[in-house]
């Protein structure tokens, strides 16, 4: 059973239809790069998964691990395993990181029906897991995302993945606002977060970022579809053509 | 109803004046008459054995409540009350002297734990006895309007703090409630103050002696068992000369189905280079979804700085009440006095609140701070009134405030109304204020890590008021915090 199916799903936002039958297959263990244009839908397929309000589901459906995900919470997608990076993490005024770290580490098992963590055993997954990011405890004794450059925001982000061990990593333009230092250092962090039981979903704009998170597979959107797919070498062909030529294909 | 009608001919049969000067009563009945006359003002004061200038003091508050009107300048509205249709008195069932804490009903301690009261608390009102060392808090137990228990009063007496009902403090420290009571809110000052003048049951009366740190946190525990009785607690603190204390006040109420009326007063006073520290948390009924029942709190709370280098701070988490009208504000009189306040003030559902501060720059060099985080959920109304005020003769006067409201839904409504005077050109005022609304990328953020929606919200609000949070004390802190949670249940769809 393929981790995540996207079967011909039709999205509005505010009476526009902006997906129109979009298909994607996913397996456990793949990645796969979504590239495409400004307004081809990218963004709005990550957060339809996710399950972020505002978006109407018209048409299709999606199946994670064989279950309606279209009939489930947000909170309960994000404890069955789907995770979310988001493209700007929001900032959390007043609330400590490794509290928001732990609340939502508890929530998530609790709703799978296992026990809370410990506050030792919790701080000891947080420091390893951290020591790894090159995040300093400084940083996690800030509020959620308060003042954190853009580098730091993003490793934040792949802190929680590695802390949460979702089956399945959605990064939304995970480079916008990196520099080229910090990009390697989330990329590093992501790759190391590679495993049979998970697959991941990287979305980009440029093919950049998968020279250094390199996917299984590539699809390429446009205006609510996905028009083309291939392996890895259909994003050095991008770069080199750009989208221009799937703008009629559409 | 029997009970009620065997106490109004009782009362009937009394003839009020021989408890003119009398400290004696021969009245066995739990509760006053329905209404508000001079009668219940002599039966309230023959209950507690007041001494005859208690009863005067009463007697020419309630003369002069006759001649006042129900203040409407606030952004709350309510139904007419009528005052003749309310209690004005009631205890808990007639009770042997109490000698020690095991006496106490277990009914009653059982109410505690359901109030999510601390379990140190708890032990505390069980007498059991902690080791040497740990911190403790005494607590003075207000139920309808009675004490039924004070605890730690020998380690206190050691340091020769007095804490006890105001009713005993009448009767045993008459000289010092004599100076300091009414000094501060005076019988005059406004009509609701006015009425708990004329018919405050009980409250709390601390004084602490000169130079002496009160050796625990006080803590007092408000809660209204009675249908329809008002509650009119009168609290007296009063630090002397490098005292200092902390006071923590807690409230809550069951569910009832017709409003209550709630107007304390609570009094403050602190020395020359004395400090106050008045924490309050508030959870008292706040009506039902449709925004029936519910308490109403018309309270008056103030503190004179009245010596040199004195402070006076007032922390407070609002989240309960139908209606809240509530002012902790500090006289700031002696030179280099300081005054803060520090107010979370939550509404949801049909709750209004109209809440806020009065800073007065009196003395030289005073200096003041003002931290209110108002949040609103569903309907409610929520309104910070502050009066920031420079005598002419208060040179260096300073304050700064920050007023941030949080709204949450489209529904409630967040009001600011800073009054700021500076008679003095050397006073140097600041005000910041923020209105924001929860914002949905936050809260998406949050459930996509797997909180729900209202564990989301509460963290996010928890953050919001983070700072005046951590002016509570420990054991403070973290009941409120589960408290602001509680109270944003619902608030999202």
């Amino acid at each position: 059973m393929p981790l995540l199916e996207v079967k011909n799903l039709q999205v509005r936002v505010e009476e526009r239809e902006i997906l129109h039958g979009l298909s994607l297959t996913v397996n456990k263990g793949e990645v796969h790069a979504i590239m495409g244009p400004n307004g081809s839908g990218k963004s709005t397929l990550s957060h339809v998964i996710a399950g972020k309000p505002g978006y109407e589901v018209t048409g299709g459906e999606i199946l994670f691990n064989g279950e309606d995900l279209l009939e489930m919470s947000p909170d309960a997608r994000a404890a069955k395993g789907v995770f979310l990076a988001f493209q700007y993490p929001v900032e959390i005024p007043g609330v400590a990181t490794m509290t928001f770290l732990r609340t939502a580490l508890n929530a998530q098992r609790k709703a799978r029906g296992e026990g809370e963590y410990s506050t030792p055993d919790f701080l000891k997954k947080v420091r390893e897991v951290a020591a790894r990011l090159n995040i300093p405890q400084e940083m996690l004794r800030r509020g959620v995302n308060v003042g954190f450059s853009g580098g730091e925001k993003k490793r934040n982000e792949v802190l929680q993945m590695a802390l949460f061990e979702p089956s399945l990593c959605i990064l939304d333009e995970m480079d916008s606002g990196l520099d080229i230092d910090a990009l390697r250092v989330a990329a590093d962090g992501v790759n190391a977060l590679r495993s049979p039981d998970r697959a991941m979903v990287v979305i980009t704009h440029y093919q950049r970022l998968l020279n250094y998170i390199v996917p299984d597979f590539v699809h390429v959107m446009s205006k609510g579809r996905v028009v083309k797919s291939g392996g890895k070498e259909l994003a050095l062909e991008l770069e080199a053509s750009g989208y221009a030529q799937f703008e009629d294909a559409a | 109803m029997a009970a009620v009608q065997e106490t109004v001919d009782r009362v009937r049969r009394i003839d009020v004046d021989q408890y003119r000067y009398g400290f004696e009563t021969v009245i066995e009945s739990d509760k006053a008459p329905k209404g508000l006359s001079e009668d219940t003002v002599r039966f309230i004061s023959a209950k507690k054995n007041e001494p005859a200038w208690m009863l005067e003091w009463r007697l020419e508050a309630y003369r002069r409540w006759l001649t006042m009107t129900e203040p409407k300048w606030a952004r709350v509205n309510y139904p007419k009350i009528d005052y003749q249709d309310l209690y004005y008195y009631s205890a808990p069932k007639p009770k042997k002297q109490i000698s020690s804490l095991d006496e106490i009903d277990p009914e009653i301690l059982k109410t505690y734990e359901k109030l999510g009261i601390p379990l140190r608390e708890v032990e505390v009102l069980e007498g059991v006895v902690r080791p040497e060392g740990e911190r403790r808090i005494a607590v003075d137990a207000v139920f309808d309007s009675v004490s039924v228990a004070t605890t730690f009063q020998k380690e206190l007496k050691q340091a020769g703090v007095i804490f006890m009902p105001i009713s005993e403090a009448i009767r045993e420290h008459p000289d010092l409630v004599k100076k300091y009571l009414g000094t501060v809110v005076p019988t005059s000052d406004n009509y609701f103050a006015t009425l708990n003048s004329a018919v405050f049951s009980d409250g709390s009366f601390v004084y602490v002696p000169p130079g002496v740190r009160c050796p625990m946190e006080l803590s007092t525990y408000f809660r209204i068992n009675e249908r329809n009785t008002g509650q009119f607690e009168r609290t007296l603190i009063i630090a002397d000369k490098g005292a200092y204390v902390s006071y923590l006040e807690g409230c809550t109420a069951p569910q009832r189905d017709e409003n209550q009326l709630h107007a304390a007063v609570v009094e403050l006073v602190t020395l020359d280079d004395a400090e106050i520290k008045y924490s309050t948390v508030q959870n008292w009924y706040p009506g039902n979804s449709e925004g029936v029942g519910g308490i109403y709190n018309f309270v008056t709370k103030r503190g004179d700085c009245r010596g040199n280098n004195s402070k006076i701070s007032w922390t407070q988490v609002e989240t309960g009440s139908a209606i809240t009208w509530k002012y902790p504000s500090c006289i700031l009189r002696g030179d280099n006095s300081r005054g803060e306040f520090y107010s979370i003030a939550i509404s949801n559902g049909h709750q209004q609140v109209d809440s806020g501060t009065k800073m007065i720059h009196l003395g030289k060099n005073t200096t003041s701070r003002i931290i209110s985080k108002g949040i609103a959920a569903g309907v409610s109304q929520n309104t910070y009134r502050g009066l920031v005020t420079a005598h002419r003769k208060a040179t260096g006067a300073r304050n700064f405030t920050a007023c941030d409201s949080l709204l949450i839904g489209d529904k409630c409504g967040a009001h600011t109304v800073p009054y700021i005077e500076a008679k003095n050109s050397s006073a140097l005022f600041e005000h910041e204020a923020t209105t924001s609304k929860i914002s949905e990328d936050v809260l998406f953020y949050c459930v996509q890590r797997g909180l729900s929606q209202e564990e989301a919200v509460g963290l996010v609000v928890n953050g919001f008021v983070k700072d005046v949070l951590q002016q509570l004390p420990m054991e403070f802190a973290v009941e409120a915090q589960k408290l602001i949670s509680i109270s944003l249940e619902g608030s999202v769809g």
